[in-house]
């Protein structure tokens, strides 16, 4: 039922909201949530529970109601407690089997005894039956229900800076915004309610006042130059250097402030006796929220179950709104006279002392309160069965104490330390840049708080550099306790819940702690406490008092468990943002797609695998671009490699240091192959060192090296303080290689440099001009063929390769793609670094001893292969070629070469060879089978065996003679 | 119903005896001391006294039992490593994981569900092909399966992966297995403690004794013990540790992390793992979404969470499965894995008689618990290295002798 208006409620009366749950139809306002407006249409029962399906109703309203889940198309795992009304939405329970009201998984209830805490790890082991178990328990299990078709929400994330964070727009967290705002500070306050004000705008007491001053205080903050408000917004976690993400309906923002005040508050904590979790029992708080946000009646003829000054006043709210309260039952003793107690007992609220509720009677229909049966509860917390009083009612009212909303604290860093006075942990010693206050600090009385809100405020002011000169406002220890010390009522039917997210009941810890799980960490793993959705809010603090009382130690001695992001689950949508995947093309892309190429990755580029060719099949295109590299003019775009220069007096040095080659010896103007070991002598990275003067080196790494081996150079240049820099100009160069006998005379036309052998000989570099453009040349041979590897600045890419395209079409130039030049060196048996190596291999296996230079001073990993130079070699890479005609199924890179039954060897590379009519190839092989002509044995991946020929590399052109020579030099 | 439930309702007092005795001190000698109650220091307890006969052992815990790394990873097993040595050892262990609940007698939830190591890249393909022929050839049921075949396993699953890396195939290992990690350090505990092994926890390890080169006590914070043998079985704290005898390892810590979703009704069956998009996922018999990815990439002593690597991991998890978008993450920790060069463990004797080591277990110590306990139990027993462990010894990389399982033990775990 609604209430008659209230000053300062968040619904729009004018502003009907029409939606449906379990297929019933209801109207509720905008500014309603889902649990309000069902409440406000007398529905009750709102969802059930995850292992006994027990029906559940509102408890907090306070985005802790995980048993009230709910599912409208593919938004699954929804909590009704917060989840704004939106017009037309079909809302269902989750987990429930048929529907919410008859849902058969109730049978289970009734089975609770049968399954203690830890049941599952009892039973159902039998080997043979434990799938069966396992198929039925995983149709049981679950939460909501995932629709397949959702799409792939990509949302944006943003970044944020301030001085001062403020988390929670409370009473102490408004003045602590203010404050620091006073003092000079950016300030940004969040708060994850849809408007601030916290708890002082519905924990009125009855009164206008609390209210008022909230709402005034909001105002100055409103209007406050250098402070930002953000609502409906939590800041989700807290990560090294106040890195905090703020998560709202649309998004992430990362916040960088220089200093955090939390004012998170606390979480108000259920009492636990007999049925505590009906639909009608709730919070205190819940009950106001109903009430101040949403003008809801929780219910007509309240009990209310206090033991703080906070249950009577939220006596006195339920009274002044017309909500009947049939009793005050207070778990502690007679208390010193107040006005609050006054104000109570003139409502005409009968008030009884030392009192505890025993259990809650149900309703006929199971889903209500009846009654609220209450007892005398002693000071050491035992209650007296015998002399029950049964008070009728339709609602139970929860106030017995209350759990810090540490969570941020604890992930900062914060040691916390347990407080006798307040009965909760408050924070000892606080990192550094972050502050605490109101009543995760301890600070309960409403003056205090907004005092302590205003201490934070300057603290983190002048830690950020905004000194204020005024005095500081004293804060007053609370005058009494906020929170009961053993708000615990044991029953004999159980059924008194510390866990709703997990229906564990106190019996299960008592269980828990017999069998030996008697410390918070083990009792939390092995009970579940804590590790439902909504992460322990409700249940550690009652959990971890059990624990103490039944190990007769302090909560305190006890400690908690560690407190991990998130505070509220965040969507993976919201985490993932708008999902960046890095790709990266080089300038000749355009080129490549005319060209009709069929790309594939590599590393984070796209590269042309092939130039497909109308009407010809993929082989056929690979083997036409091989033909044309042979026998006329192939271009191939080699952008991708990494290409960095160096330079300085210790350019050289740095080589020597880096590769297993020498390079203080490089002529200028020429070129060497390099290869780059790790510490361990494991060949990481290849490319061609170049020099360009006496300290001025260019060379390249591998397309996949690119990135880290630059990244590697560049600590290692950091660590070594050698006098050289390094310039990284990946992305900043573009290359092709011209390769193939016709390569100097499509070159010539476009260069003044000579071309000949004398003057531009095999391995040499130059810096010239082709077409107009400034370049580097290097000649090359990794297809075995006359090449020209032609650097010049990515921008002036496509007018190269365009001048180059021209000027080869009368010798039938065609542009090859990775395959091809994949084929062709291994035509020449030049490796590949990371196929034809992996993580163990050395340059002694990879049979790159003549590269090796081991009376250097010093390279990296040359200590290890000295000691590995010592020991016998494990295996040897060597080529092979299968029998002439072989028309069986080819071996693939991988398979295993078989001796006598032992593994001893596998292929690295593959392929047919166009040049010399059959299957070639790499392959590991113990060194002892690795002589030329002996024949090994492939097996394939259906057991099969293919024999094999060792034939040493370079299978084509074995003297080199084509790439040495100029093609009319080698015809003279 | 399994009838044993029955005694729980039949029984007016839980009818469940403690499941670890808790001593009340330290006694002053032990034939052999345990450091680390993880699951490893736990299986070799159970195993040295239940095979070995050893039963005057201590196990000192820092914290508690469990807690380290054995609580923290995201409970995979599968044998389908890549070296001989490493294929054999994993195997073993899959075997004695097959009936662990059995000799338990307590519920592992040990749960076969099919392992599938997608490929996205041609490299990646020839790996998987090397390691399923390497696995068939020691008799492990491996096999490189095709797209098809994985859409099978996981209908929902985007095989292009949003277009930009497409799964070209996978290495499927049918014995792929998840467990519920904690039972299985209680299992062992349980065992272990019924056979007379003292379980210390909340004890520290302050120096270890080392006269002559031969172990001869450990120094704790609740007094000194004196003991020829001490196995260290601390993951993440090896260094630790080790300084203590002045050994030095090629250990190195990274942290590794991982996060949980909310539960949702089960739609995932096998346990999948990418190594390009750095993602492996099962969902948990609580219906959890449990992730993880590679090592954060520098050295770190220390389980602190980031926020890229949620970030990070929930971009590649949406590649993949764009339905979860609504699906919320709940909660992400972090462990300290130590990390070898080679990616396979360091086990066994060491130049300190009488010190043990049980390390180097990175990202991949979970799935050996079985089987380096019963090992590491049979090496300090006799004062012998286990044969299956003959490849994991400290002294292969004075040798360079290593055991290469960078290919297959990375982000796959």
């Amino acid at each position: 039922m609604r209430l008659k208006a209230i000053p300062g409620e968040w619904i729009d009366r004018s502003s009907e909201v029409e939606f449906s749950f379990e297929g019933h139809a209801y109207r509720g306002y905008r500014g309603d949530v889902i649990s309000s407006a069902l409440w406000a249409a007398d529905v009750r029962l709102l969802g059930r529970s995850f292992k006994y399906h027990r029906p559940r109703g509102i408890l907090s309203l306070a985005n802790h109601d995980i048993n009230a889940l709910m599912q409208a198309g593919q938004r699954l795992n929804v909590r009704a407690d917060v989840e704004p009304l939106a017009a037309g939405q079909q809302w269902r329970a989750v987990n429930t089997f048929g529907n919410l009201q008859r849902d058969s998984g109730r049978w289970l209830n009734h089975l609770a005894k049968f399954l203690p805490v830890g049941f599952y790890y009892k039973a159902f082991h039998t080997k043979a039956l434990f799938p069966l178990w396992e198929r039925l328990f995983r149709r049981l299990t679950g939460l909501g229900k995932l629709d397949f078709d959702t799409p792939h929400l990509r949302t944006p994330k943003d970044y944020d800076f301030c001085d001062v964070l403020v988390i929670g727009a409370g009473p102490s967290g408004l003045s602590a915004a203010l404050a620091a705002a006073d003092a000079g500070a950016e300030v940004v306050i969040v708060d994850e309610n849809a408007r601030a004000g916290g708890s002082a705008a519905y924990q009125r007491g009855g009164k206008a006042e609390r209210y008022q001053r909230v709402n005034e205080l909001l105002n100055s903050v409103v209007r406050h130059p250098r402070i930002r408000l953000l609502t409906s917004t939590t800041a989700a976690g807290y990560y090294a250097d106040h890195w905090v993400p703020l998560v709202d309906e649309q998004k992430m923002t990362k916040m960088r402030a220089k200093s955090v005040v939390a004012a998170t508050g606390a979480f108000e904590q259920p009492a636990v006796f007999h049925n505590n979790d009906l639909p009608g029992v709730m919070l205190a708080s819940a009950a106001q929220r109903l009430i101040y946000r949403y003008a809801v009646q929780p219910m007509q003829n309240a009990v209310v179950l206090a033991a703080n000054a906070d249950g009577y006043r939220a006596a006195l709210d339920l009274a002044v709104n017309g909500i009947k309260v049939a009793a005050l039952v207070d778990l502690r003793g007679k208390q010193a006279p107040s006005r609050l107690a006054d104000a109570v007992q003139a409502c005409g609220i009968n008030i009884f002392h030392a009192h505890c509720v025993l259990e809650a009677e149900a309703s006929a229909d199971g889903n209500g309160v009846a009654a609220a049966i209450i007892a005398p509860f002693d000071a050491e917390g035992n209650a007296d069965a015998a002399s029950t009083l049964r008070i009728p009612c339709d609602g139970i009212v929860m106030s017995v104490g209350w759990a810090p909303t540490a969570n941020l604290l604890y992930q900062a860093g914060t040691q916390m330390q347990f407080s006798d006075a307040v009965q909760q942990f408050i924070p000892a010693q606080l990192p550094d840049g972050v502050f605490a206050c109101g009543r995760v600090n301890g600070i309960y009385d409403i003056t205090q708080k907004y005092s302590d809100g205003e201490r934070a405020g300057r603290d983190a002011a002048a830690y950020v550099g905004y000194e204020s000169a005024t005095t500081l406002p004293q804060i007053a220890a609370e005058t009494e306790s906020p929170s009961h010390a053993w708000p615990v009522v044991a029953h004999p039917k159980g059924k008194n819940f510390v866990d709703f997210d997990e229906d564990l009941q106190l019996k299960d810890f008592e269980n828990a702690v017999q069998e030996g799980f008697d410390n918070i960490e083990l009792l939390k793993r092995y009970t579940t406490v804590g590790m439902g959705p909504s992460q322990g809010k409700h249940s550690n603090m009652n959990a971890l008092r059990i624990l103490a009382r039944l190990t007769h130690k302090s909560p305190g001695q006890v400690g908690t468990t560690t407190a991990r992001p998130f505070f509220h689950p965040v969507p993976l949508s919201h985490l993932a943002g708008r999902g960046f995947s890095p790709e990266r093309l080089t300038p000749l892309h355009h080129r490549h797609q005319q060209l009709g190429a069929v790309f594939m990755p590599a590393g984070i580029w796209q590269r042309p695998e092939y130039y497909a060719q109308p009407g010809q099949s993929r082989t056929d295109c690979i083997r036409g671009e091989v033909a044309a590299v042979r026998h006329q003019i192939g271009i191939i775009d080699v952008g991708t490699l990494g290409k960095i220069e160096i330079y300085g007096p210790d350019a050289a040095e740095f080589l020597e240091r880096v590769y297993i080659s020498r390079y203080a010896n490089l002529k200028i103007g020429m070129t060497r192959y390099a290869v780059m070991c790790d510490e361990s002598g494991v060949i990481i990275d290849d490319g061609v060192v170049g020099r360009l003067g006496e300290q001025h080196f260019y060379f390249t790494t591998t397309t996949s090296g690119a990135a880290p081996i630059y990244r590697e150079l560049t600590r290692l240049n950091t660590l070594w303080q050698l006098d050289c820099g390094l310039v990284n100009l990946t992305g900043a160069m573009a290359a092709v290689n011209l390769a193939g006998p016709k390569a100097a005379e499509v070159l010539a036309p476009l260069t003044e440099l000579n071309l000949a052998l004398t003057e531009f000989p095999y391995m040499a570099i130059r810096e010239t001009e082709v077409a107009g453009i400034p370049a580097r040349l290097m000649r090359v041979g990794f297809v075995g063929e006359l090449g020209y590897e032609i650097h010049v600045p990515a921008t002036y890419a496509d007018a190269l390769w365009q001048a180059l395209w021209q000027s080869g079409q009368a010798h039938g130039i065609r542009a090859f793609g990775v395959e091809a030049q994949r084929l062709l060196r291994l035509e020449k048996g030049h490796i590949i670094i990371g196929q034809d190596t992996d993580g163990l291999t050395t340059p002694l296996q990879a049979g790159l001893n003549w590269a090796l230079k081991m009376d250097k001073p010093f390279f990296i990993g040359q200590r290890s292969l000295q000691i590995v130079a010592q020991q016998p070699l494990q295996q040897k890479l060597t080529g092979f070629v299968l029998a002439a005609g072989y028309s069986g199924t080819v071996p693939q890179e991988c398979h295993l070469i078989i001796e006598q039954g032992d593994i001893a060897g596998r292929i690295t590379s593959i392929a047919w060879s166009p040049s010399l009519q059959r299957h070639i190839g790499l392959a590991f092989v113990r060194p002892d089978l690795a002589v030329e002509n002996g024949a090994i044995a492939i097996r394939l991946s259906d057991g099969s065996m293919v024999n094999a020929r060792i034939q040493p590399t370079p299978f084509y052109d074995p003297k080199h003679s084509r790439q040495h020579y100029p093609a009319q030099e080698v015809a003279a | 119903m399994p009838w044993r439930l029955l005694r729980f309702a039949l029984s007016k007092k839980h009818p469940e005896p403690r499941m670890f005795a808790q001593p009340d001190k330290l006694k002053t000698s032990y034939d052999a001391v345990i450091i680390g109650g993880g699951g490893h220091g736990l299986a070799a307890a159970y195993y040295l006294a239940r095979d070995h006969g050893m039963t005057n052992i201590a196990v000192l815990e820092k914290g508690y039992i469990g807690g380290g790394n054995t609580g923290r990873n995201t409970t995979i097993i599968r044998s389908n490593y890549l070296t001989p040595e490493g294929v054999k050892f994993y195997d073993a262990s899959l075997d004695l994981w097959k009936d662990l609940s059995q000799d338990f007698d307590l519920n592992l939830f040990y749960s076969t569900r099919g392992h599938y190591t997608l490929a996205h890249t041609d490299a990646a393909m020839r790996t998987m092909r090397w390691r399923a022929e390497v696995n068939k050839h020691y008799g492990i049921d491996s096999e490189v399966v095709g797209p098809e075949e994985i859409r099978r396993a996981s209908p929902q699953i985007d095989l292009s992966c949003g277009g930009h890396s497409p799964i070209l195939g996978a290495l499927y290992h049918a014995p792929g297995a998840v467990a519920r990690h904690d039972a299985v350090a209680w299992g062992y505990g349980r065992g272990a403690s019924m056979r007379g092994v003292e379980i210390h926890q909340q004890t520290q390890v302050m120096g270890i004794d080392v006269q002559g080169g031969k172990v001869c006590g450990v120094h704790t914070d609740k007094g000194y013990i004196s003991t020829p043998k001490v196995l260290c079985a601390v993951a993440g704290s090896t260094p630790r540790i080790t300084d203590m005898v002045g050994l030095r390892t090629p250990i190195y810590i990274h942290p590794l992390q991982a996060m949980v979703s909310e539960p949702m009704k089960p739609w995932l069956d096998p346990i999948l793992v990418s190594g390009s998009l750095h993602i492996y996922v099962s969902q948990s018999a609580r219906g959890e979404l449990v992730m993880g990815a590679s090592l954060d990439p520098y050295e770190l002593h220390s389980t602190r969470s980031t926020l890229d690597f949620v970030e990070g991991l929930s971009a590649h998890m949406l590649d993949m499965f764009p339905f979860l978008s609504h699906v919320k993450v709940v909660r992400q920790w972090a462990g300290m894995a130590d990390m070898t060069p080679d990616f396979a463990p360091i086990m066994g004797k060491t130049p300190v008689e009488g010190f043990y080591l049980d390390a180097g277990w990175g990202t991949w110590g979970f799935k050996a618990t079985p089987i380096s306990g019963k090992t590491m139990a049979y090496t300090l027993a006799n004062d012998r290295n286990h044969e299956l462990i003959e490849g994991f010894s400290l002294s292969r990389f004075a040798r360079y002798a290593l055991t290469g399982e960078k290919g297959a033990a990375s982000v796959g775990h």
